[in-house]
């Protein structure tokens, strides 16, 4: 494969690794935010048509945090103070933002806008093959991969993130220990929500430049996919990106070549994925990765015990 | 030092759990808390450790009243609880288990957790690996690891909730020889329990508590009847089980070669009579379960060949063997046997054979009065499983067993029950077979085994060593047999 592809491969897969990532955070701390989709979207066109009306792509982006962390700040509120179903109100919100962005978003379809531009890393740019695939791209392909980065150390190396589990895995226990279990949550669903954010302007500002109606093609529910597929780990679910984001790019190249092939590639990765979800929960599989420590963990990945069930102490 | 609670009173709707209690705790003390189920002995021990704030009443620590506004505050006020079933977090090491809410300082570092946890093990003779997950220690071990934890926190005050129900017989002589050297050190360490003996072995004082008063405080050792007479009202009828020549034909036939790795024993082969209750002793985790799991069609990793009545079942599920008037009681009443936020009223309809498509509601309402009022259950129709206490979810599990079992599975059927409770669920079970149920069941305790059954199996490591007839064993037996001693 060329240096060329593999570039593209990662900059196209920019959006889905932060959406990825900013739902893993959420869930592991014990609450699911469905919105994904809609929220994606939403701040998707609010990141395009303020950073089209400012003419800067940063107040874009802003924009578009904002945007997806409110979509989860109701999240956080409906299910964790009011205790409602979290997945009703998540798939409600989905609906609610898809039609919230198609009808605010009417003035700005397929206007040409701002778009963050190219910033290779002087130095490492010059590293044969990897200098070309990885650092001749933009900031925010550079900080989605920093932030899977962070993100790991984040919480499997702090007290912090030994918190983050804990609320998510076994929230009466967490409780017990004096950490304060829906305020944390309500941190995380809105910090997760904010990356989301940054997934939809990645879109709108770099990935698939502009704006129109359902313009995210229904990445946000890939990424639910993919947080499931990754085990709810930041590397795995970014490795899960890369990878979806390889058979996408395949797709296209082999077009001429072998349509047929061609055509099937796009929804290959659904079955691939429960495929490789059975493979790994199969009995045999777990006893060889049982063995493998930190490595195997990765590998077997778990969804927090707690996930979707609302905390209230008596 | 000394503990003083001064007029704790705790209520909840019309139930007055806790009723006005004042007690001193001095430090060095093992002090006991008896009652009989429902009595507010938990509850007591929620109010202390914080997870239950008390409508009144105060608690002083060295004269100093303390702030016991939630189970952390308690913590820091030094007052550490152990749960039946430890709050520890399953996929964590153990070494990240103790940091998890521990103060973000210079003295609460991984590091030195794992120095104390060391320093622990060696001292308390506990062998924990401060890598291992927890998942993949004993409930024992689980345990250990918490009052290890609570003592680095600082706790002076060590309470335990029903430390003994799910541990094993070694893992409890270890359990107390722990207390012992705590309050050696001048911890005052409060146990809570409603058996007799545990308490008369352990404790120096103890509390019997009754329909939430205070009934006295006695020092120990004393008359275990003095102690029965304070925590009941009525008198206690002598219990036993008459002779077994009446068992009727054979019920149940088990063969197979199935061997896996629960089960190791490659050949079962055994059989049951109408009437017949067999106890099934062991080691937690000995294979007892599997045994049941398997007879109840649960699981088939141990027996293939199942003949109820001389008819092959070994194909039938769970839910087809209940129609033969199977039945299966887990140990784990909260995750297996219960669902949470149901009421009885919708547990009874839940278990009711009735399958129209309509809820007869009076009907299960009606019923589940009357299971209350048989089983003697503190509870109202509308109660959930959570507002119960222990000794009445076990209740309520009884009343929901169908009526006319042919062939009743249990584990643990008393365990957390107080001993007239156990008794009286004995008579019942006992009535049972007299109407032709055969009862099998797993116990770790021995009393309880010896008293009531026909025969008891000995289970080891999977396999089973030896067959009993009832007089045959005896309590030396029985743990040497547990032990895998012959
Ligand atoms: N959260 C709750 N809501 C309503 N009632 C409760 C609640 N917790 C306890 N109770 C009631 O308070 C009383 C005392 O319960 P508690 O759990 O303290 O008993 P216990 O002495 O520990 O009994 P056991 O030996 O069965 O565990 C019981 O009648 C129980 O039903
Ligand atoms: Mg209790």
């Amino acid at each position: 494969m060329e240096a060329a592809t593999v570039a593209i491969i990662i900059a196209s897969s920019t959006p889905l690794v932060f959406a990825a990532l900013g739902e893993t955070l959420t869930e592991k701390s014990g609450v699911v935010n469905l919105s994904l989709d809609g929220s994606m979207l939403l701040s998707a066109m609010t990141g395009f048509a303020s950073a089209y009306l400012s003419g800067s792509v940063e107040i874009g982006l802003c924009v578009a945090m904002f945007t997806s962390a409110t979509v989860a700040s109701v999240v956080a509120f409906a299910g964790i103070k009011l205790r409602l179903n979290q997945i009703a109100v998540g798939l409600v919100l989905t609906y609610f933002a898809t039609k919230a962005s198609a009808l605010f978003g009417g003035d700005f379809v397929r206007k040409p806008g701002p778009s963050i531009q190219k910033m290779s890393i002087p130095g490492l740019e010059e590293i044969p093959f990897v200098g070309e695939a990885v650092f001749q791209q933009n900031p925010l392909v550079y900080l989605s991969i920093v932030l899977g980065f962070v993100l790991f150390v984040f919480m499997f190396k702090t007290r912090r993130g030994l918190d983050l589990h804990a609320i998510g895995d076994r929230p009466e226990a967490a409780f017990s220990r004096g950490i304060n279990v829906n305020l944390q949550r309500y941190v995380y669903t809105i910090l997760g929500g904010a990356l989301v954010g940054l997934g939809g302007a990645a879109f709108s500002l770099d990935a698939k430049m502009g704006w129109s109606d359902g313009h995210i093609a229904n990445y946000g529910w890939i990424a639910l996919a993919i947080v499931i597929f990754g085990g709810w780990h930041p590397l795995r679910a970014m490795f899960g990106c890369y990878l979806f984001g390889l058979i996408q790019v395949s797709a296209l190249e082999l077009q001429p070549v072998l349509p047929d092939l061609a055509q099937v590639l796009p929804i290959a990765p659904f079955p691939l994925m429960i495929v490789a979800l059975v493979f790994i929960n199969l009995r045999v599989v777990h006893s060889v990765t049982d063995r493998l420590g930190s490595i195997g963990s990765l590998i077997r990945g778990r969804a927090p015990s707690g996930l979707g069930e609302s905390f209230w102490p008596d | 030092m000394s503990l003083q609670l001064r007029s704790i009173t705790k209520t909840f709707g019309p139930i007055v759990a806790n009723d006005s209690l004042s007690l001193t705790i001095e430090s060095g003390e093992i002090h006991g808390l008896l009652g009989e189920n429902g009595a507010g002995k938990s509850t007591l021990a929620k109010v202390l450790s914080g997870f239950v704030s008390p409508d009144s009443g105060t608690v002083e620590l060295d004269d100093e009243q303390l702030k016991l506004s939630s189970p952390s505050a308690a913590v820091s006020s030094g007052i550490g609880i152990l749960h039946q079933e430890p709050l520890v977090f399953l996929d964590f090491s153990a070494v990240d288990n103790m940091l998890v809410g521990s103060p973000r300082d210079g003295n609460h570092t991984k590091d030195l957790a794992e120095e104390h946890l060391l320093k622990i093990c060696e001292q308390f003779n506990f062998s924990i690996d401060p890598l291992i997950p927890v998942q993949k220690l004993s409930v024992g071990e689980r345990q250990q690891l918490e009052i290890a934890r609570l003592l680095w926190l600082g706790a002076r005050v060590l309470i335990l909730d029903e430390p003994t129900t799910a541990i094993s017989g070694s893992q409890r002589e270890n359990l107390f020889q722990t207390i012992r050297s705590l309050a050696e050190a001048g911890m005052s360490v409060i146990f809570v329990s409603h058996k007799l003996e545990e308490i008369q072995e352990i404790c120096s004082r103890v509390t019997v508590l009754r329909q939430g008063r205070i009934m006295g405080t006695k020092h120990l050792p004393c008359p275990t009847s003095d102690l029965i007479d304070l925590m009941f009202d009525r008198e206690l009828e002598p219990q036993g089980r008459k002779s077994s020549d009446s068992l009727g034909s054979i019920c149940l036939e088990l063969c197979g070669q199935k061997v896996t790795t629960h089960f190791e024993s490659g050949k079962v082969d055994m059989t049951f009579r109408t009437g017949e209750i067999v106890g099934l002793a062991g080691l937690e985790g000995a294979g007892q379960r599997d045994l049941l799991r398997s007879i109840a069609g649960l699981d088939d990793t141990v027996t293939e060949g199942v003949f109820f009545r001389s008819r092959d079942i070994g194909d039938d599920s769970y839910i087809h063997r209940m129609q033969y008037g199977f039945h299966y009681l887990p140990a784990d009443r909260g995750r297996e046997g219960l669902v949470d936020g149901l009421t009885i009223t919708e547990h009874v309809a839940l278990a009711s054979p009735q399958r129209s498509i309509a809820t007869d509601w009076k009907l299960s309402r009606e019923e589940s009065k009357k299971i209350i009022d048989k089983f003697s259950i503190k509870g109202t129709p509308e109660s959930v499983p959570a507002s119960l206490s222990g000794g009445n979810q076990q209740r309520l599990l009884l009343g929901l067993i169908p009526d006319n079992p042919t062939v009743l599975l249990m584990e643990h059927p008393t365990r957390g029950l107080d001993i007239e409770s156990a008794a009286w669920v004995w008579k019942y079970l006992m009535s049972l077979t007299e109407e032709g149920t055969t009862i099998l069941f797993s116990s770790s305790d021995f009393d309880e085994l010896m008293t009531y059954c026909d025969r008891i199996f000995v289970f080891f490591e999977g396999a089973i060593i030896q067959e009993l007839a009832s007089v045959e064993a005896t309590t030396e037996r029985l743990g040497s047999l547990l032990g895998g001693v012959k």
